[in-house]
């Protein structure tokens, strides 16, 4: 089978790199593991909606329309946004193929799945940022009587058991789980590293729409300082709910959560947790304030009076007795929310540099034909939003059709 | 904050060489790896002398200007001489250290003038630990307090966010904060 572009991955990502594709009259087909918006599907737990406001599911051509734009959408709503987004240009997704190998040929590349290959001269991944868990190394000394699973596996509290729980992280996914087990009865401690805090609503307005209004979020990759951090970056402790509540550690204390720093190691029958927990929710509250400054002064200097409250700061974050270790043994489950990696297992070793990683410029690979997309920063701070995807495949396949052009000349 | 200004002020800390040889060991990470050394000999009773001279990193050896020697013992009321620090004493005085090191190299870094840097350490120990009387109390601190009075040109918030970096890159601050694996063998 022969076409000009294969798209890998039908989630919002791939998606909006087929309707800029379509656009273009560039011939391509998005091949798909499960069905349109899979990790949506199968990944996810069953409470979660999504971070941003409705408003915010802006792709192109096809943006939310619904009664409640500052709403959150649901998991089951979100597949159904992508969905009908792919319908909206009838996206010309293969389900159910999963691909194997890709492996560059001269010219082009070679797609191996297992209903086929096809060749191809243009090559685009956007398989997403979290195909698998990235786990620490202490998770390997966790006792077998432990049982472990990953956020990427927990579905709700009745899977379970009703013993203690140890969620180790504290960005989104481990504070969201933390406190849906609280409040289903749970015993829960949570570990907690690195964590960006931010509050829900700020001065009567969602933190997206003050991140979004101030322009964060649209930085871009080549001009920031530290982009291998901002790439690492937890997600933020947020939750998406009607009630627009904050999500934080005060909050998870007082619903009776138990904090203790991050996961270390196991020594004989104790769980040992890092003794820089202040340190770390120190910077976590300068962060938050200093973003907070930022949005200050925007209205100070714009004056954005109609519908802007006076600032309210959140509280500092309280820690009170903080154990550094615990008996192993009190742990029925533990819940691994310590973030996600992409998955290039499918490329060729000889794509890939000698760490094992492609080297890419914002989504353009060392290899000529080769992109990536709706990885975290690939291209703005927005990239792995939904609202990321149309700017950077907007971005990407002007030099897409360049490369493929080219080809064509020669 | 950009790393390509030359920072305006002076605390004394070389900055410019500092993101030089970081720069170099994220190109060059086997050069990155170091060992520190000590070595410690019995004198007699607690009183014994460590000492501190040689190193190894940037793939070869090195050694301090000059071997350095710290004596420690414990005070009278333990029946010692006192002849130096206990050593835990000098675990507090090794993170104030590097602490304050920290300050001064973050402080540079951030354009901010420092005039004076004050740290007063004070940790807990319950005895009943190390003397074997109550096996569920442990021998180290109970905890670690440090209070830092700095007086530099710049906010509060701002000296504020200084110590928390110093804290997050601090060698010692991890090795107080984290558990480490120690291997003790006798030749």
């Amino acid at each position: 089978m022969r076409t000009p572009v294969v798209v890998i991955g039908a989630g919002q990502a791939g998606l909006a790199m087929s309707r800029h594709l379509t656009a273009r009259a560039i011939d391509h087909v998005v091949l798909e593991r499960g069905e349109v918006a899979n990790s949506w599907r199968t990944e996810r737990w069953d409470s979660l909606r999504l971070l941003t406001p409705n408003w915010m599911s802006r792709l192109p051509g096809h943006h939310y329309s619904g009664p409640d734009p500052d709403g959150f959408m649901t998991k089951d709503e979100t597949v159904g946004f992508i969905e009908g987004f792919g319908r909206s240009f009838d996206a010309p997704v293969r389900s159910h193929v999963r691909v194997e190998r890709v492996s560059a040929r001269s010219p082009g590349f070679d797609v191996v799945t297992d209903r086929g290959t096809w060749s191809c001269d243009v090559v685009v991944a956007a398989t997403g940022a979290s195909s698998e868990p990235k786990l620490p190394p202490v998770a390997a000394e966790i006792p077998s009587r432990v049982r472990q699973l990953t956020a990427l596996r927990y579905k709700n509290p009745g899977q379970i058991g009703q013993g203690e729980v140890l969620v180790v992280g504290a960005s989104a996914s481990g504070t969201q789980i933390a406190d849906e087990l609280r409040r289903n009865g749970r015993s829960v401690t949570i570990a907690v590293g690195d964590h960006v805090r931010l509050p829900r609503m700020y001065r009567g307005r969602d933190i997206y729409w003050w991140l979004d209004t101030v322009g964060r979020l649209d930085e871009r990759y080549d001009e920031i300082d530290d982009l291998n951090r901002a790439r690492r970056l937890p997600s933020l402790q947020l939750v998406g709910t009607p009630e627009h509540r904050s999500l934080d550690l005060n909050s998870l204390a007082a619903s009776g959560v138990r904090t203790v720093g991050k996961l270390m190691r196991i020594a004989g029958a104790k769980a040992q947790f890092s003794g820089a927990l202040a340190n770390l929710v120190a910077n976590a509250d300068l962060k938050q304030n200093r973003l907070l400054n930022l949005i200050d002064e925007f209205v100070l200097e714009r004056g954005l009076g109609a519908g802007i409250s006076e600032p309210t700061r959140p509280a500092p974050t309280i820690l009170g007795e903080i154990p550094t270790e615990i008996d192993i043994a009190r742990f029925e489950t533990i819940i691994w929310a310590t973030g996600h990696r992409p998955s290039f297992s499918w490329l060729d070793p000889s794509l890939l540099d000698h760490r094992g990683r492609i080297s890419h410029d914002g989504g353009v690979c060392a290899t000529p034909g080769l992109y990536l997309l709706g990885l975290p920063f690939l291209r703005r701070r927005k990239s792995s939003l939904i609202d990321g995807a149309d700017g950077d495949a907007a971005d990407l396949v002007g030099h897409l059709h360049a490369h493929l052009d080219q080809r064509c000349r020669v | 904050m950009t790393t390509t200004d030359i920072s305006p002020v002076d605390n004394g800390v070389n900055v410019e060489a500092l993101l030089g040889a970081r720069q170099h060991l994220t190109d060059a990470p086997e050069a990155a790896q170091f060992k520190w050394r000590a070595s410690c000999e019995w004198i007699n009773g607690t009183h014994n002398r460590s000492s501190i001279s040689g190193f190894a990193g940037l793939g070869e050896e090195h050694t301090h200007r000059q071997t350095y020697t710290i004596d420690s013992d414990h005070p009278e009321i333990f029946a010692s001489e006192d002849n130096g620090p206990t050593p835990p004493e000098m675990v507090l005085a090794a993170l104030a250290s590097c602490l304050t090191g920290g300050i001064a190299t973050v402080a540079t870094h951030r354009g901010v003038k420092l005039n004076s840097v004050t740290a007063t350490l004070e940790a807990g120990m319950d005895l009943q630990g190390i003397l074997g009387i109550d096996s569920d109390v442990r021998n180290g601190f109970d905890g670690i307090k440090v209070t830092y009075d700095i007086d530099a040109d710049a906010s509060k918030a701002d000296i504020e966010a200084i110590v928390a970096q110093s804290q997050k890159r601090s060698a010692v601050f991890d090795v107080v904060a984290n558990p480490t694996t120690i291997q003790v063998e006798v030749v």
